[in-house]
């Protein structure tokens, strides 16, 4: 199975990983997982919607990384794990 | 008119957010060398993401892209040519791939409705490059010339110095051309990071010659460099003096006039017009 | 109830009640100091001395931390406590540090159920989050502690002082020996009014020069093999930092204190031990020098730089309550003008002259600032305790100049917000907030923002530097705290400014 993943564990970064799933999944881990956890999360929904995605597992470990990196790897993540 | 301009690695979050923290007077987010192959793919990404959040009004916004004859260049282009930036940097710059891009720009303008015109920074580090510098100075939308003093030391197959003679032919024909064509003459960066004292000699020499502004690799580098290339308050006065003593001599009718003990000519009064704009420009009045 | 700043405290304690309240009232309270009667004073063990006093349930112990991280004296007594299964003991450490892990099953099992101090992080202060403390914490600043010893508010039955050299009498200094750690300043207060006060050494030596710890105060001589390890206690040199964003923190403070007229002839300066504080140092200097500046004093923990600059004449002399490295020592031992001072000569604010009060600059930290700038240094945003006002409130009240300088955002968290955590020092004493995105000036100091008004620095209201991190991370959602209150910040008068309130147990 083909898995998809980019960032990095250095601060202000995050490290997502995709890979095929039989629906949407998200698990998130952070450093600021109370006060961001469902910001992070909607992110990554709004960026699955806008791809029209909707077989997908995504985790993302995130050491505080704002939402344009969130989104900028899951995309990247998503290119790399290809059809 | 630039004095500083900071590169910035485009696959490095926490840096890119920085940008508008330091006072470079230009950012260059960088495609190529600072990011590896295998992540490309992420650092244009993340560059496109980041130009949609972050505006960054009071800098000039440049963006490094990868060798035109690479697989990556017309990617670079599709993705972040547009609105948000102001220019291209373009690596191992000759006078063809800089006609060559300046084509694409043209249709890329066109595609996207642009009303922006985007600006090409050449850089020279070839000695092909160095040869043509006076065609690549005046092609079409080039507002600068940039030496790539390290490649261009491995094209001449020598090494880089602290006194540079070896590039020494290279950094006055940048600065004619540029001259020559009114544009910015940057000098190639100054790569002991920790040896100020090193980057302050060897700007102050640069600076010498013509060069107008340099590149920073690190943003400690910044305030010396911006300091260097600017007026300092010494040079502002004294042109604030003559500008005022030119008014004076139009009011009277007086032709001739002086300025401390100095008759002052049609450059003098030019020179000082350019220093009071800098002051302006860079808020230093 | 709550208090002037709108914090809740518990009804039965004394309320901070704001600038022009405090010190209104009294005259400085003075228990009497109690010199000792003993001639024969040497002890030869803990155990020994636990049974002489006798030490039993219930009693107040007390130390310093001028060993810091390196201290053995609290977890030596720590093991006498545990042996002998002593209850309800109160512990009044200056300072703990994650070398006193082994309080934690003290507190646990009740041997320990209150405790008065300055400052804490590591295991112990997760331990009293968690909740397991009997009492609330008490916080105190330096200047406070010295306050509440010498008035009596905190009765000390027996004081450990660990004492790098002594005589067999008692007189002591901490400059020579293998745990050499400079200034015993915060072991004064303690020295005079504790009941009974027990000297621990690990060097026994004649003809003590300069004598801090006075043998006429001191009842008994413990010699032991090592009162501490010496990597603990002098943790390595801090360096001023490199990195460029607090580099250009450091500038920008500097620019301001120039800015608003600050580097004069006879200044007086202080700072901190961070990177970003250090750097400011390193600036200071070179601005002096090139101004031909000679200041009149630094003072607050020393470190190697500012040795540097009274050396080089740019201050002459130096006031130290902490040396923070071996140059700091050194200079302790050999300049004339490097003094050493007790936490009350330094911050008490019941001192006639404390030296906060002749300050003109302090530079501080803070992990989260307000709108109305207050500042918390005690802790995180979780609520767990992760420092403690140490000489903050007390220098942030006494300087002219006040200046916090920190970033405005670290890893997707503001360091400004709506409502600091806790609150340690009071915002009407704040008056400067330098980041890398903006300087604010309190509202209250309208004579600063007319001396700025025509600068180039980027001078923003504190409300917009929030906007500004809020338009960067997003809005963070709120961390709802328990409610039970587990610690209280007590200001350097005796007054609550702020509760300190248990972790949540999902919290991790």
């Amino acid at each position: 199975m083909k898995i998809g993943s980019a960032g990095t564990f250095e601060s202000n970064d995050c490290l997502i990983t995709v890979k095929k799933h039989k629906k949407i999944k998200i698990d998130i881990k952070s450093i600021v997982i109370e006060q961001f956890g469902e910001q992070i999360e909607q992110v990554i929904r709004a960026t699955l919607k806008e791809l029209k995605i909707e077989n997908i597992y995504v985790a993302c470990n995130d050491k505080g990384a704002l939402d344009y990196t969130i989104k900028a790897r899951l995309l990247t993540a998503i290119k790399r794990m290809g059809e | 008119m630039r004095r500083s301009l900071l590169f910035i690695p485009a696959n490095s979050p926490a840096m890119l957010q920085n940008a508008d923290v330091f006072a470079a007077d230009a950012v260059i987010f960088d495609l190529e060398d600072a990011v590896a192959l295998s992540e490309k793919d992420a650092a244009l990404d993340l560059l496109d993401q980041f130009l949609n959040k972050f505006k960054l009004n009071s800098i000039e916004k440049i963006v490094r892209i990868n060798q035109l004859d690479s697989p990556f260049s017309l990617l670079d282009l599709k993705l972040i040519a547009d609105e948000r930036i102001d220019t291209i940097m373009l690596p191992k710059a000759t006078s063809g791939n800089t006609l060559s891009l300046a084509k694409k720009l043209d249709r890329i303008e066109k595609q996207k409705h642009m009303t922006k015109t985007i600006k090409i920074l050449p850089i020279i580090e070839s000695a092909k490059s160095v040869i043509e510098v006076s065609m690549i100075a005046s092609s079409q939308r080039v507002n600068g010339l940039l030496l790539g003093g390290e490649d261009l030391a491995t094209d001449l197959e020598v090494e880089r110095t602290e006194a540079g003679h070896e590039i020494f032919l290279s950094r006055a024909m940048l600065i004619l051309a540029s001259k020559a064509n009114k544009i910015d003459a940057i000098d190639t960066p100054y790569t002991d990071i920790k040896n100020e004292d090193g980057l302050k000699k060897d700007t102050k020499f640069s600076k010498g010659l013509g060069m107008n502004a340099r590149v920073c690799i690190h943003p400690n580098q910044i305030d010396a460099i911006n300091e260097i290339f600017s007026p300092n308050k010494n040079e502002i006065e004294h042109a604030k003096k003559i500008i005022n003593a030119y008014q004076d001599s139009l009011k009277t009718g007086k032709g001739a006039f002086s300025v401390d003990g100095k008759m002052i000519d049609k450059p003098i009064i030019e020179r000082a017009q350019k220093v009071i704009e800098k002051a302006e420009q860079w808020n230093l009045l | 109830m709550k208090n002037s700043l709108n914090r809740i405290i518990p009804n039965d304690m004394k309320a901070y009640k704001g600038m022009n309240q405090i010190f209104k009232q009294k005259n400085r309270k003075l228990v009497a100091e109690t010199l000792t009667k003993n001639e024969k004073k040497q002890v030869d063990s803990l155990r020994i001395l636990f049974d002489l006093i006798p030490i039993t349930d219930g009693m107040t112990l007390s130390f310093h931390h001028h060993l810091r991280n390196g201290d053995g004296i609290i977890n030596m007594v720590l093991n006498e406590i545990k042996t002998r299964n002593l209850k309800n003991m109160t512990l009044a450490p200056s300072a703990i540090f994650p070398i006193n892990e082994p309080m934690v099953d003290l507190i646990k099992n009740k041997n320990i159920t209150q405790i008065f101090t300055n400052y804490m992080n590591g295991p112990v202060a997760q331990a009293i989050g968690d909740g397991y403390l009997e009492k609330p914490v008490i916080m105190d600043t330096h200047g406070g502690r010295a306050r509440a010893i010498e008035s009596g508010e905190l009765i000390i039955d027996v004081a450990f002082i660990g004492v790098p050299c002594a005589d067999i009498n008692g007189n002591g200094n901490g400059l020579e020996g293998k745990s050499a750690c400079g200034t015993l300043g915060y072991a004064i207060a303690d020295m005079k009014y504790a009941k009974h006060k027990v000297v621990i050494t690990d060097y026994i030596t004649t003809n003590i020069k300069p004598i801090e710890i006075e043998s006429k105060y001191i009842d008994y001589i413990i010699k032991v093999d090592a009162i501490g390890e010496s990597e603990g206690i002098v943790s390595g040199t801090t360096k001023p930092t490199k990195d460029p964003v607090q580099l250009k923190i450091a500038k920008d403070t500097i620019k301001l204190i120039e800015q608003l007229g600050y580097i004069e002839q006879e200044m007086s300066f202080q700072t901190g031990a961070g990177g970003t504080s250090l750097a400011v140092a390193q600036m200071l200097k070179d601005r002096m020098i090139e101004n031909k500046i000679k200041g009149s004093f630094a003072s607050g923990g020393i470190t190697a730089y500012l040795v540097d600059m009274h050396e080089y004449g740019l201050f002459k002399r130096l006031y130290d309550v902490q040396c923070f490295d071996h140059e700091a020592i050194a200079s302790l031992r050999r300049n004339a003008n490097h003094y050493s001072m007790s936490a009350s000569k330094y911050a008490n604010p019941y001192e006639k002259s404390p030296v906060v009060n002749d300050l003109d600059i302090v530079i501080l930290g803070a992990t989260e600032i307000d709108s109305d700038f207050n500042v918390n240094v005690t802790t995180d945003s979780n609520g767990l305790i992760i420092g403690g006002s140490g000489g903050h409130s007390d220098t942030a009240f006494g300087a002219k100049l006040t200046i916090i300088t920190t970033n405005l955002i670290k890893s997707r968290t503001s360091i400004v917000k709506d409502h600091v955590t806790t609150i340690t020092t009071p915002g009407e004493t704040v008056d400067c907030l330098v980041t890398e995105r903006g300087i604010a000036i309190n509202p209250k100091r309208t004579d600063l923002i007319k001396k700025l008004a025509n600068s180039k620095l980027n001078i923003v209201t504190i409300d917009q530097l929030l906007t500004i991190a809020h338009d960067l991370i997003g809005i963070p959602k709120k961390i709802e705290l328990n409610q039970k209150i587990i610690g209280l910040i007590r200001y350097r008068d005796g007054s609550i400014v702020d509760s300190i309130y248990q972790l949540r147990g999902d919290q991790k």
